[in-house]
C-alpha cells in the first residue's frame, strides 16, 4: 500500500494497547485502525476486555503500555479537544431517575461548545411523547436511546457504545440498529462493541473478535464467515456413542469440525451433499442422532470455529 | 484533505444553556423531587423546636406541694403562716402518712413541728422544688413569729424576648439544620452519582469539574433562601423569637456558614464509593459539632483547653454569629470574626475535595 499525501487520518489508531488487572491480563496487545465513516464492531464473550478497550479510547482509563490516537489526537495533549469530539454510552451508567428526558439531554447539551438543537435530538432519538417523562419511568429502550441522545448532542464525530443493546427486546434492539445506521449515514464514525454476533453482522462494516485481551480475527463479517470456507453449519448432539472428529472431516462437503462434549459442529459447502452422507455414517456407526440443525454460518460460528467456546458461554 | 465533518463555529448560549446554569438546575430538582429530603431539611427542626420550646417554655412558678404535720403543740400557728403563701399547697397530715407522701414524692417538703418553739424540716436536698419549698417555709414560719428583715427586697421578674431557652434554641437549631442539609445532601447525592457510574459518564464529557462541584454548593445556596426564611419566619411567628440584626447580614452569615458545610461535604464525599461509608464519615465529621458547637447549650460550658479547637469549628462560628444576629442584633463589624472562620473552611476544603475527587 503507498502512503498517500491525501489519505485522511483514521478515526481511531490503536498501537500495541495493553492493561493489566492484578493477575488479569484484561488487553493483551491489540492494535486497530478504524477508518472515518465506518462503523466498526468489537465482538467478544464477556471478559474478552471490549470495555476495557473502548473505555481507553475514551480516556477513561489509563494503558499499561501502547498507543491510542483519537481523530488524529491523543489524550495526553488533547483531552479536552477529544472529548468535544467523541459521543459516549457506557455499559453501566444509570442517569439520574428524577430528572425528566428533556432535562437530562439540556444538561449534556450544556457541556459541549458545538451542540445540536435539543429538540432535534429527541426527535431524532424517537423520544417526543416521553419528553416531559422521568428518567425512572423509562423502559430499558427508552434509557438506551436516551443515552445515545447525551452522546448525540455534543455533534460527535466518533461514537464509542459499548453494548448498547445488551438486555433489551428484539424490537427495541431493531429501533437502536436503526438510529445507529443513522448515525453512519451522517458521517459519523461509530466503534461499537457487542457480544451479540447478529448485531455486528447487521450494523458493522468491520469486526474485530476479541477474545482474552487479543483480537483473533479481523474483517468485514463476510470475510470472516468466509474464513470457514463454507457457508453453512450442521449441528447435531449424539446419545451415547460418540464417533471421532477425523471420520467426519471426511464425509462430502465438509471443512471443518468441531465438537464440545456430544454436540458437533460441521463447516459446511453443500448442505444436500453433507446430510444423507451424514445419516448413513451415524447409521454404520450406531450413533443415535439426539439433534439435528443447519443454519447459514453466522460470526459465531467464526467464534466457535477460532475457539471451540461460544459467544454467550463468557 | 478536509474533514469528512468539518467543525464549524461553537454553537452560540443562551444563558439557560451554560453548563453552571444546568448543573445547578439539576441539583436542585433532584433536590425538590426527593419528599424526604424536603422533610429532612423543613419539618424536621421545626418539630424539634417545637417539642423542645415546649419541654423548656417558661411558665409561672409553680405551686409547690408540702405537708405539715399534725402535732399537739406550735400546729396552728405554722399552718396559719404557711397557708398564707401562695407558693406553696398545704395539707396537714399524721406523721406515717407525710413521711409515706415525702417517699413517693407527692410532697417536695415535710414540716415537722417538734415542739412549740422548734420544727424540722424533711425534705431531699437534690430536688431543686425541695430546695426552694424549704426556704420559702422558713421564711414563712420566722416571720410568722415576728422576725423583721433589716433590708426591704423588691423583686423584678424577667421574662424578656431574647433572653429564654427558645431564643437560645431557635438559631442553634438553624446553623445544625443548614450543617446537616448541606452535607447530607451534598454527600448522598455525590456518592450516588458515583455508585451509578454517572460521574464516569460525566468526565467524559467536556465538562468542567470544577463547575460540577460547584452546582452542589450554588443549589444550596437557593435553597438557604428558602430554609433560612422558613425557620427563622416560624421562630418568630410560633414562638416569638426576636431577629434583631440586619437581614442582610443573617443572609450573609447564613450562605458563608452553607458555604463552609458544602466544602466539607465535597471534602467528606470525595472518596467514598458507598452510601453507608459516606455516611459513617459525614456523621464522624458532624458528631463533634453537634455536641461542642452550642447547639442546646452553650459552648463555653466546655473547659478552656479546649476552647480554641470548638471556636475553630465552622458550626462554632455560624451558630454564634446567628445567634449575635439574632439575639443582640450584631453586624457586619461584630461578626467578621465568624465570617472569616466559615471563610476558611471553605477555601480550604473545596481546592482539596476537587483534587482528591474520585470520578470513578
Ligand atoms: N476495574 C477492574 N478491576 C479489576 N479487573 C477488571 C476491571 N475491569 C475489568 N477487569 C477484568 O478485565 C477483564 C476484561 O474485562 P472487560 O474489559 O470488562 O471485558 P468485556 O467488556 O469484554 O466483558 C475481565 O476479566 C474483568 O474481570
Ligand atoms: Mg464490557
Amino acid at each position: 500500500m503507498t502512503a498517500s499525501p491525501a489519505l485522511p487520518l483514521p478515526a481511531l489508531a490503536i498501537r500495541g494497547l495493553q492493561k493489566r488487572y492484578g493477575p488479569v491480563q484484561a488487553v493483551a496487545g491489540i492494535d486497530l485502525t478504524v477508518a472515518r465513516g465506518e462503523c466498526f464492531g468489537l465482538l467478544g464473550p464477556n471478559g474478552a476486555g471490549k470495555t476495557t478497550t473502548i473505555e481507553i479510547c475514551e480516556g477513561l482509563t489509563e494503558a499499561d503500555a501502547g498507543e491510542v490516537s483519537i481523530l488524529g489526537l491523543t489524550h495526553r495533549e488533547h483531552a479536552a479537544e477529544i472529548r468535544e469530539r467523541i459521543g459516549i454510552s457506557l455499559q453501566e451508567t444509570q442517569l439520574t431517575e428524577k430528572l425528566t428526558v428533556e432535562e437530562t439531554i439540556a444538561l449534556f447539551h450544556s457541556f459541549y461548545r458545538r451542540r445540536r438543537p435539543i429538540a432535534e435530538v429527541i426527535a431524532a432519538v424517537q423520544l417526543g411523547e416521553k419528553r416531559t417523562a422521568r428518567v425512572g419511568q423509562l423502559s430499558g429502550g427508552q434509557k438506551q436511546r436516551l443515552a445515545l441522545a447525551c452522546a448525540l448532542v455534543g455533534d460527535p464525530d466518533l461514537f464509542f457504545l459499548d453494548e448498547p443493546t445488551t438486555g433489551l427486546d428484539p424490537q427495541s434492539r431493531r429501533q437502536l440498529w436503526d438510529l445507529i445506521t443513522g448515525f453512519k449515514a451522517e458521517g459519523r464514525t461509530i466503534v461499537i462493541t457487542t457480544h451479540y454476533m447478529d448485531e455486528a453482522e447487521h450494523l458493522c462494516d468491520r469486526v474485530a473478535i476479541v477474545d482474552h485481551g487479543k483480537v483473533i480475527a479481523l474483517g468485514t463479517p463476510r470475510q470472516l464467515i468466509a474464513m470457514l470456507g463454507s457457508e453453512h453449519v450442521v449441528e447435531f448432539a449424539l446419545d451415547g456413542l460418540l464417533v471421532d472428529e477425523s471420520e467426519l472431516i471426511g464425509l462430502p462437503g465438509v471443512t471443518g469440525v468441531s465438537r464440545s462434549d456430544h454436540r458437533y459442529q460441521l463447516d459446511v459447502t453443500h448442505v444436500h451433499r453433507t446430510i444423507p452422507a451424514l445419516l448413513a455414517h451415524l447409521k454404520a456407526r450406531q450413533s443415535v442422532i439426539a439433534e439435528l440443525t443447519t443454519h447459514t454460518a453466522t460470526l459465531e460460528d467464526v467464534f466457535v470455529h477460532l475457539t471451540g467456546r461460544h459467544l454467550r458461554d463468557g | 484533505m478536509a474533514d469528512a465533518r468539518p467543525r464549524g463555529e461553537d454553537t452560540p448560549r443562551t444563558w439557560r444553556e451554560y453548563p453552571i446554569v444546568q448543573l445547578t438546575l439539576a441539583r436542585y430538582r433532584e433536590f425538590y423531587r426527593e419528599p424526604e429530603a424536603m422533610f429532612w431539611t423543613f419539618v424536621f427542626p421545626l418539630l424539634m423546636a417545637a417539642g423542645l420550646g415546649v419541654a423548656f417554655r417558661s411558665r409561672p412558678p409553680e405551686v409547690i406541694p408540702i405537708a405539715l404535720v399534725q402535732e399537739l403543740a406550735g400546729t396552728s400557728a405554722a399552718a396559719t403562716a404557711l397557708s398564707k403563701e401562695r407558693q406553696l399547697d398545704l395539707r396537714t397530715v399524721s406523721d406515717s402518712t407525710g413521711r409515706r407522701l415525702l417517699r413517693t414524692g407527692k410532697v417536695a417538703l415535710l414540716v415537722v413541728p417538734t415542739d412549740s418553739q422548734a420544727v424540722e424540716f424533711r425534705f431531699d436536698n437534690t430536688r431543686p422544688e425541695a430546695v426552694t419549698a424549704r426556704r420559702i417555709v422558713d421564711d414563712a414560719l420566722q416571720r410568722g413569729r415576728g422576725r423583721t428583715d433589716p433590708v426591704a427586697v423588691g423583686e423584678d421578674i424577667v421574662t424578656d424576648r431574647g433572653s429564654r431557652y427558645i431564643d437560645f434554641l431557635v438559631p442553634g437549631l438553624l446553623g445544625m439544620n443548614l450543617m446537616s442539609s448541606s452535607m447530607w445532601g451534598i454527600g448522598f447525592s455525590v456518592v450516588d452519582q458515583r455508585r451509578k457510574r454517572l460521574l464516569k459518564r460525566f468526565v467524559a464529557t467536556p465538562m468542567s469539574r470544577p463547575q460540577y462541584l460547584a452546582s452542589f454548593v450554588l443549589a444550596r445556596l437557593s435553597l438557604l433562601v428558602i430554609e433560612v426564611a422558613f425557620l427563622v419566619g416560624m421562630g418568630a411567628l410560633v414562638f416569638d423569637v426576636p431577629v434583631r440584626g440586619s437581614l442582610l447580614a443573617l443572609g450573609v452569615v447564613s450562605l458563608l456558614g452553607t458555604l463552609a458545610f458544602g466544602g466539607l461535604g465535597l471534602l467528606v464525599a470525595a472518596r467514598p464509593k458507598t452510601v453507608e461509608a459516606a455516611s459513617g464519615m459525614m456523621n464522624f465529621s458532624m458528631l463533634p459539632m453537634w455536641v461542642l458547637s452550642g447547639v442546646f447549650f452553650s459552648s463555653s460550658n466546655f473547659p478552656d483547653a479546649i476552647q480554641p479547637f470548638i471556636q475553630a469549628l465552622p458550626l462554632t462560628a455560624l451558630n454564634d454569629a446567628l445567634r449575635a444576629n439574632m439575639l443582640e442584633g450584631a453586624g457586619f463589624l461584630q461578626l467578621a470574626g465568624e465570617l472569616g472562620i466559615m471563610a476558611a473552611w471553605l477555601l480550604a476544603t473545596f481546592p482539596i475535595a476537587l483534587k482528591i475527587f474520585r470520578w470513578q
